[in-house]
């Protein structure tokens, strides 16, 4: 369900907040009513959330949903027109050096000069802080070794991703923020960052992840703020979003050619936890509460018949975007929560 | 300071692996003064139809201070101000913005590596000067001197004005090429010295490059004190600077 769209008062902004010892449970960062337009485009309408030490949290969304933009007021690169960012009790604008020492940062399409070579990187950026990670260690977790001696501009994609990854890490940051972390990394590269981000997590660093990838964000994060059209539609761990536009599984299987099918189905819909049953192409479409799979096997069973195929289809985090986020794309989504379409009620 | 240390060792390393660096700011000038003097034809004779002050000297002398003011022109208007468009452009100075390291720092380095390969640029050219095409020594050093720190502090300055406002590479070389060459031609790269008729040299003595070339001209070769030079670039140097820093996006 969509929480309040509706933008409320912005707080005056108080001349406040030293860095102020946390309590325990406090969040690392909290993000109230912020609003951002460029010129007449408003980007970030009403954003809100809070994020807690030691979590991955995911900011997901279409693309233009004003992700970056959010992000990016946490980093202390744009100022909100309204609203307020703390970021470990701190204004990311008024105290942007204090900020940048604790938050490692990774942005969307930024580069390096062309001719830095990858251990310079590492230890130019290792040089801004006061008790930097050992880059050889980060390079080696990140596939890099073999690259450290390569220019920038000789890096594949993947390559570059991966080196800007690190920098972001390099600082042994309390938080970092990293913006479409695998964009453009092969398969088995991908994996492979996300095993190296959960072990950074696992370190006790706060991760705040933009994605507008389903499998990236179910596999990592521990809570999803979706965001849509500048404004949250939903906060929720990834499983608590799926399961707020699905009513429970769905179950496509088959029978051997001598058993009518049309029967089966009758059978079938008798079941208190069958909600619908359709035919496909020859196969059973079962849409139905939390035990249809068990209620469904069990009564075929009596019956002598064995199913095949068996295909247990489970509510996504995809589901729930598609059906929370309603930005028009030109394309038809299919309807709120349906796995397999409903030929009959 | 560990941070600036290192940025700057790490520019300069980059600024040397880039050819056209290597060739533009550092050895243009030293190769223009030799293709000068052994290639162009009469240029190692005796200049004999400009008066009196100029007895004695040879068309190649005249070039000793065109060619300073050449290098400082390359530096400051070239290799500097693309730096800049290239970090700008690529999100270098945007990711920085995001370290507790300021990313005027990387201003800092630049210009540091551009002095240096200023230095390292005239020092060449004079000694190869010397050496190769027995260049006449100045008349007056401290004059020299002083018009050439005046001069390279002036066009830093201006450098540092197109840096702080050119968006990507592309914009940072027009606007560059679009200054270079009218400043050289000032500079007396095409006229050197007497040559230059007198309204086109009077209008130079209030360019940068040209007052910088005919401040080290007089010292030179002459005996007086180039002040009205020396007041136009110490103008220069006060407008510029506060624009440069004003302007400055670090973005």
């Amino acid at each position: 369900m969509p929480e309040t769209r509706r933008p409320e008062p912005t707080r005056p902004h108080l001349p406040s907040s030293r860095p102020t010892p946390e309590a325990p449970d406090a969040p690392v960062i909290s993000v109230r009513h912020v609003a951002k337009a460029y010129g007449a485009k408003q980007a970030v309408r009403d954003v809100s959330f809070e994020v807690r030490r030691g979590e991955i949290f995911g900011v997901l969304g279409p693309n233009g949903a004003g992700k970056t933009t959010t992000v990016e007021m946490i980093s202390g690169l744009r100022t909100p027109d309204t609203g307020t960012v703390q970021v470990l009790g701190l204004d990311p604008q008024r105290d942007a050096v204090e900020l940048h020492r604790r938050v490692g940062s990774q942005l969307q399409e930024s580069e390096l000069p062309p001719r830095i070579k990858v251990g310079e990187a590492l230890a130019l950026y290792a040089s801004f802080y006061d008790r930097p990670a050992d880059g050889r260690a980060l390079a080696e977790q990140l596939g890099l070794t073999a690259s450290w001696d390569t220019q920038f501009r000789a890096l594949s994609g993947g390559q570059k991703q991966r080196l800007s990854i690190a920098l972001a890490l390099v600082g042994n940051p309390e938080i970092a923020v990293l913006d479409e972390l695998t964009t453009g990394l092969d398969p088995q590269a991908r994996r492979d960052t996300w095993q190296l981000i959960e072990a950074v997590r696992d370190s006790g660093v706060t991760i705040v992840l933009v994605t507008h990838f389903m499998d990236e964000a179910e596999r990592l994060c521990d809570r999803i703020a979706l965001i849509d059209d500048g404004v949250v539609v939903a906060t929720d761990t990834p499983a608590g979003l799926a399961e707020r536009v699905a009513g429970g599984p769905a179950l496509r299987l088959r029978t051997s050619d001598d058993v009518d099918d049309a029967q089966v189905a009758r059978l079938l819909r008798a079941l208190d936890t069958v909600r619908s049953v359709a035919i496909e192409n020859g196969e059973l479409v079962i849409d139905g509460r939390r035990d249809v799979v068990v209620e469904v096997v069990l009564a075929l069973a009596a019956q002598g018949i064995t199913p095949y195929d068996v295909e247990v289809g489970r509510p996504s985090l995809e589901d729930a975007f598609v059906a929370l986020t309603r930005t028009p794309t030109g394309a038809q989504t299919p309807a709120a929560g349906a796995l397999f379409a409903d030929v009959e009620a | 300071m560990r941070a600036l240390t290192t940025l700057t060792v790490t520019e300069a390393r980059m600024y040397l692996r880039d050819p056209s660096n290597v060739f533009f700011a550092l050895a243009f000038p030293t190769v223009l003064l030799l293709l000068l003097g052994r290639v162009i034809p009469g240029m190692l004779e005796p200049i004999t139809d400009q008066g009196p002050a100029f007895a004695g000297l040879r068309a190649i002398d005249l070039f000793a201070p065109i060619v300073l003011a050449l290098a400082m022109g390359t530096v400051s208007l070239t290799t500097f101000p693309a730096v800049f468009g290239s970090y700008r452009e690529k999100g270098v100075l945007r990711r920085l913005s995001t370290t507790p390291v300021p990313a005027s720092r990387v201003l800092v380095a630049q210009v540091a590596i551009n002095v240096a390969a200023l230095v390292v640029a005239v020092v060449l050219a004079l000694v190869a000067g010397g050496l190769m095409l027995s260049l006449a020594a100045p008349e007056q050093p401290l004059v020299v001197a002083g018009s050439f720190l005046l001069g390279a502090v002036q066009m830093i300055a201006l450098g540092c004005l197109i840096a702080a406002l050119v968006p990507n590479t592309a914009v940072a070389n027009g606007v560059g090429m679009l200054l270079y060459f009218p400043m050289l031609f000032f500079a007396g790269v095409w006229m050197p010295g007497p040559m230059m008729p007198e309204t086109l040299a009077r209008i130079s003595g209030f360019t940068p490059l040209g007052a910088a070339s005919q401040a080290m001209t007089e010292g030179w070769f002459g005996t007086g004190l180039p002040a009205q030079q020396l007041l136009v670039m110490g103008a220069w140097t006060v407008l510029l600077i506060p624009l440069a820093a004003k302007l400055f996006r670090w973005r």
